[in-house]
């Protein structure tokens, strides 16, 4: 018989070795669905490194996904950290691309250096407005905050699709429903002429080490990390628990909101209701593959953006849905949460009886 | 005000409200008896959208409609063993194994849809389930067009809320589900295996959300179409919040649920063109949200929800 014995702590090449893994296995297992599809296996997998790593520009676009990855991973990372459930970044993610839009579609003039962060501050204010809600209302009421999140996600693309097709509308755009561009002054400057990698990378990054710092080093990120670990003592303790979640509600719906706005200022130059092919969910997976850690973050975000770019050239080399990518993604949260186990348990094996 | 009124007073309005309301009764109720076992099912708008799909693909393949019931809630039973195999074997987070359970599920029927049909732009249709034409009961005043003119799943949903309600309320196997639910300690004192009766619990009421999403596409619709759960799983959760984890009241909730919607798109026509249509299509989830914050309140949720049991630990 197999018996779990809990760990007090886990080994560092271990934690490592567990998200490798399960990003492989969950590779490995995208086998099956491509033999289902009459996939010509070795081909299909030779296509999809060649299409995320084979040139310059297939690797700038890895890191031009990974962006926005990078956002909303730390986004949920930081707030389950604190165990808040915030499954709202991509409802977050469109309203700081809205509010982006609104304050850099004209409303403001002047030189980039003072438009640019006034948009980003926008995307970010915005966010962390829509996540106070559910914040509040879980500290107040006791609503859960994942129902109240995902509910929001539809309204927030309902109120995107509305000002897009409405008051926002690009008149230029000849029938398409998208809002008018940004001024040149509140775009992002590319990092790679011909494409469309921009600086919200650098700004990622910086967000990624600023939340470890956080996390690591100050107390309110000993707040936070007690508030997840044990609330009920962390209240005895005299710490702000509600202060806590609501504070890592804001600084969760900020930097996916964060997502958004540099989206709109780095890539799309504009907003219309496709912007994202669910980064907020994806941000979801990037977090646990990270296993929480802000750091890591940005390796899981690499991973996640390499996976939907090699499968879009894949899909379209061997004629295979690209949902595949979806499906990979999706398989690669599971493996992590089951491969998780590992580094909280030590698997042993025992007679049926002794105990 | 008067036209309001007007749309209350019409049949066919209530028999819109439950006709809406049906995915939502088999979802809930699904979800009710999930929850009430202790484990908080956020599979749900995946398993969903999985019978969906699956129901409707068989039929178009040539197995009867009933044959569709079937598997979809034969789908939903082995996507429910997994979330059962995550969150009650393996003691997984109920929320991250719920969401990638969505993931998995929404992603895996998407691609089974393109695999089937790799190249249809006009999805393609089938013949759905045709409403009840019952000797004398159809015929009834009032009765007749609003229960008795549904299709038959209409009908099978209301039987599984009364099934459900008599199972919870009046069976020892019931008391032992809400029992777990509430204090999964004592049930192991009574010799009687926990996780095992979470895992039926979550494999039976995840074939119930399945056969929800079933109803789409076997008798709402006649086609399937990517995203057309469109959220009703996370709308099933908040309703179980505002039912308090009762069968009967996780009915009414559907139900007005389902009259709320059928009356703003009724509205939709009056008002046509003065208001945006978003606002409208808006509305069932932030009335979904309303219900969960006045369901928190008041509710008093199974002590062990979320809280995974480990044999020998407290």
């Amino acid at each position: 018989m197999i018996r779990l014995q809990p760990r007090s702590e886990t080994p560092r090449l271990l934690a490592l070795a567990v998200p490798v893994a399960a990003a492989l296995a969950a590779l490995a297992l995208a086998a099956i669905p491509l033999a289902l599809a009459g996939a010509p296996i070795g081909r299909a997998y030779a296509t999809m490194l060649e299409g995320a790593f084979g040139s310059r520009f297939a690797l700038a676009e890895v890191l031009t996904r990974a962006t926005p990855l990078i956002f909303t991973g730390l986004a949920a990372a930081v707030a389950f950290r604190a165990r808040l459930y915030n499954i709202g970044a991509e409802g977050q993610l469109y309203l700081g691309a809205l509010a982006a839009v609104a304050v850099g579609a004209g409303a403001v003039d002047g030189p980039p250096a003072l438009v640019t962060p006034l948009v980003l501050a926008a995307g970010a204010l915005a966010g962390a407005a829509l996540m106070l809600g559910p914040a509040l209302a879980r500290v107040l009421l006791g609503a859960d905050e994942v129902v109240t999140t995902l509910l929001l996600n539809f309204v927030v693309l309902l109120l995107v699709q509305m000002m897009i097709e409405g008051p926002m509308k690009d008149p230029m755009s000849l029938g398409w429903p998208q809002s008018e561009p940004l001024i040149d002054a509140a775009q992002l400057p590319k990092l790679i002429e011909r494409t469309r990698l921009h600086a919200g990378l650098l700004g990622a990054l910086a967000c990624a080490l600023a939340v470890h710092v956080l996390l690591s080093r100050t107390v309110a990120g000993y707040a936070i990390r007690a508030v997840g670990a044990a609330p009920a003592a962390a209240r005895f303790a005299g710490l702000p628990v509600a202060g806590t979640l609501v504070g890592v509600g804001a600084l969760s719906g900020a930097l996916a909101g964060l997502a958004g706005a540099g989206e709109v200022a780095g890539v799309k130059g504009f907003l219309a209701a496709d912007l994202s092919p669910g980064y907020g969910y994806a941000g979801i997976v990037v977090a646990m593959l990270a296993g929480l850690s802000p750091l890591g973050t940005v390796a899981a975000a690499f991973f996640v953006a390499a996976v939907f770019v090699g499968a879009d050239s894949m899909s379209r080399a061997v004629t295979v849905s690209s949902y595949i990518a979806n499906l990979i993604v999706a398989m690669a949260l599971i493996a992590v949460l089951v491969a998780g186990i590992l580094t909280r348990y030590r698997v042993r094996l025992a007679r049926a009886g002794s105990a | 005000m008067q036209t309001a009124l007007d749309i209350l007073l019409t049949v066919s309005f209530w028999a819109a409200a439950l006709r809406i309301a049906t995915p939502l009764i088999f979802g809930v109720a699904g979800a009710v008896l999930c929850e009430r076992a202790g484990v908080l099912n956020l599979g749900i708008e995946g398993i969903m959208t999985a019978g969906a799909m699956t129901g409707w693909l068989v039929v178009h393949l040539g197995a009867g409609l009933w044959g569709g019931v079937l598997v979809a809630a034969l789908t939903g039973a082995l996507l429910g063993l997994l979330v059962a195999g995550l969150t009650v074997s393996l003691g997984l987070s109920q929320h991250v194994s719920g969401l990638a359970v969505t993931l998995l599920a929404t992603s895996a029927s998407y691609f089974g849809y393109r695999l089937a049909l790799p190249a249809a732009a006009d999805p393609p249709r089938i013949v759905p389930f045709a409403p009840l034409d019952l000797p004398v009961l159809s015929d009834l005043p009032v009765l007749g067009p609003v229960l008795f003119r549904q299709t038959a799943l209409t009908l099978l949903a209301l039987g599984v809320i009364a099934l459900l309600a008599w199972f919870l309320a009046r069976t020892p196997l019931g008391l032992a589900v809400r029992a777990v639910g509430e204090n999964p300690a004592a049930v192991e004192a009574q010799g009687i295996d926990v996780h095992r009766l979470r895992i039926g619990a979550v494999v039976a009421g995840s074939a119930l959300m399945a056969v929800g999403g079933a109803f789409l596409t076997l008798s709402a619709f006649n086609a399937f179409f990517f995203e057309m759960v469109a959220g009703r799983g996370w709308i099933c959760i908040a309703l179980t919040v505002f039912a308090g984890w009762r069968p009967a009241k996780a009915l009414l909730g559907a139900v007005l649920f389902g009259a709320f919607d059928a009356f703003q798109v009724r509205l939709q026509q009056v008002a046509g063109g003065a208001v945006p249509g978003q606002v409208f299509l808006m509305l069932p989830y932030l009335l979904s949200i309303a219900a969960l914050l006045v369901g928190a309140r008041n509710a008093r949720a199974p002590k062990a929800l979320m809280t995974p049991y480990i044999r020998g630990e407290r």
